[in-house]
């Protein structure tokens, strides 16, 4: 079974690249294009550590194949950094202590965002309702949800005053 | 775990995608969300020659209604369903479910036609469609047919699906306003599949022409309507007066098995628990 030649689009650049139609997107961006921020756990959907955005829509990466993601808008943690769309977020995990192995921390951010975007104003229950698909083994949750409320209130305290 | 080396073609429309399907034979299947389908194959449980994805199929898009029905697409995401002001308006029971499937980044690429071909059977959906009398419109080589839900769902993992059909869409009579719908489960983290869960529909608003039908998941190799405990609730003289024969009839109507997350009776007390706290609720709502 032979290589596919497909173009994918991530981080705003595109690629052109040889791959097994089995290769998973997660596989593919860490192997092929050096985007080692996208973690890779359980591979079949339960861990999250993998999460990234896809058209917009934050997606399981290990369930995703290559293949299917052609044509798509691909988002990393490495674009989301480097666009500092996320830097309010990252900030936060860090003084919260919201992190401490750093395995899950790419995907919470991604995944925290994402509430953000179509919540701007979430309660505690909301926000562990929504990362409730990524495991943290390390820090109980309760430090991540309280970064992920402080900037949620710092966000809206900027809105009222611009 | 990495997947075994398949192929891989995306079809353009359903008459493609059927005529690759039969090209393919035994070695093909069919990807739609892939939110099922991949971790199998990620695990190895799984070893198809090619797959042929009908993600973007149009003929599989799409939610509509017309004055009776309701009707969904096949490839219509989970986030779809749970966003739409159709399937809100017309079909509450499935918009309280879908918070129940997975985590958001799962319902953002599962699909409906999915998860029903799927036939999981601590899934929320098929029994979702149970209770709400569903029709699955099926195409296959020898043309059309339209399945009941209630014939739909055969067994573990197993459904009136032959290997070279496609279930293109799925048509709900529109709630009116007097049914009352009960979705609810429990589950040891959110967004898992559950131990044990029901969806219940209660037609009819006066006590002797009620017509109740809870469809229990979770329990059992597939998602099962309780029609011995239904017949207790219907005819006793008010339904809460049936409850306690009801909860003893379901004895007759389950078969819990048992497994890592719970053994057979917890699951059959689990049942009698959700029977309760649902028939509470629906008559709650009427008093509303
Ligand atoms: C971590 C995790 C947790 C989950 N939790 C839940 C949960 O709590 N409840 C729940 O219900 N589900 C859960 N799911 C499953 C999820 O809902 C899937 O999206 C769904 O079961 C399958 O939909 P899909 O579109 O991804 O199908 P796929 O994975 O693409 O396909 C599944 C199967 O259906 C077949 N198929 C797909 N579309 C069609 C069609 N139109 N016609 C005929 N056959 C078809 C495929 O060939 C395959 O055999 C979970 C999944 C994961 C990874
Ligand atoms: S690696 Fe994708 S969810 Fe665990
Ligand atoms: S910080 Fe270690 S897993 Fe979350």
């Amino acid at each position: 079974m032979g290589k596919h030649v497909i173009t994918l689009m991530v981080n705003g650049e595109s690629h052109r690249l040889e791959i097994e139609p089995r290769a998973h997107l997660a596989d593919v961006l860490r192997d092929e294009l050096a985007l080692t921020g996208t973690h890779i756990g359980c591979e079949h959907g339960v861990c999250g550590a993998c999460t990234i955005r896809v058209d917009g829509a934050i997606t399981r990466a290990c369930l995703l194949l290559a293949v299917q993601a052609e044509g798509a808008v691909i988002e990393t943690i490495e674009g989301l950094s480097d666009s500092g769309e996320i830097g309010d977020l990252q900030d936060a995990f860090r003084h919260r202590n919201a992190l401490q192995c750093g395995y899950c921390t790419p995907a919470m951010l991604i995944t925290a965002q994402d509430l953000l975007l179509h919540n701007p104003n979430p309660d505690r229950a909301t926000i562990r309702d929504h990362i409730s698909g990524n495991y943290c083994r390390c820090t109980g949750y309760q430090a991540i949800v309280d970064a992920v409320e402080t900037v949620a209130k710092a966000r809206q305290t900027a809105g009222e005053r611009a | 775990m990495k997947a075994y080396a398949f192929d891989y073609v995306r079809a353009a429309t359903l008459v493609e995608a059927l005529s690759l399907l039969e090209r393919a034979g035994e070695g093909g299947k069919l990807i739609a969300g892939g939110q099922s389908l991949v971790p199998a194959l990620n695990l190895r449980l799984l070893a198809p020659q090619i797959l042929i994805d009908i993600a973007q199929l149009p003929e599989l898009r799409g939610i509509t209604s017309d004055d009776t029905h309701i009707h969904l697409g096949a490839g219509t995401r989970h986030a779809e369903l749970a966003t739409s002001a159709l399937v809100g308006q017309h079909v509450p029971l499935l918009q309280t479910a879908i918070r129940h499937v997975a985590h958001a980044a799962i319902r953002n690429r599962g699909t409906l036609g999915g998860n029903l071909a799927h036939a999981d059977p601590a899934s929320e959906l098929p029994a979702c469609m149970i209770a709400l009398e569903a029709t699955m419109l099926v195409v296959g080589p020898k043309g059309e047919r339209r399945i009941d839900a209630i014939d739909f769902f055969k067994g573990l993992y197993e459904t009136a699906l032959e290997a070279d059909d496609i279930l293109v869409r799925i048509s709900i009579a529109r709630s009116p306003a007097e049914t009352r719908v009960h979705f609810n489960e429990l589950a040891r983290r959110a967004g898992d599949y559950a131990m044990a869960g029901l969806a219940m529909v209660m037609h009819g608003t006066q006590p002797q022409g009620l017509r109740i039908r809870p469809v229990f998941f979770g329990i059992g190799d597939r998602p099962t309507l309780a029609s011995h405990a239904a017949r207790c609730l219907e005819q006793a003289a008010d339904p809460m007066a049936g409850l306690a024969a009801a909860q003893q009839a379901l004895s007759q109507d389950l078969s819990p098995q048992e497994d890592l997350q719970a053994d057979a009776d917890t699951r059959m007390q689990l049942a009698r628990v959700l029977l309760k706290r649902g028939l509470t609720d629906l008559l709650a709502q009427g008093r509303g």
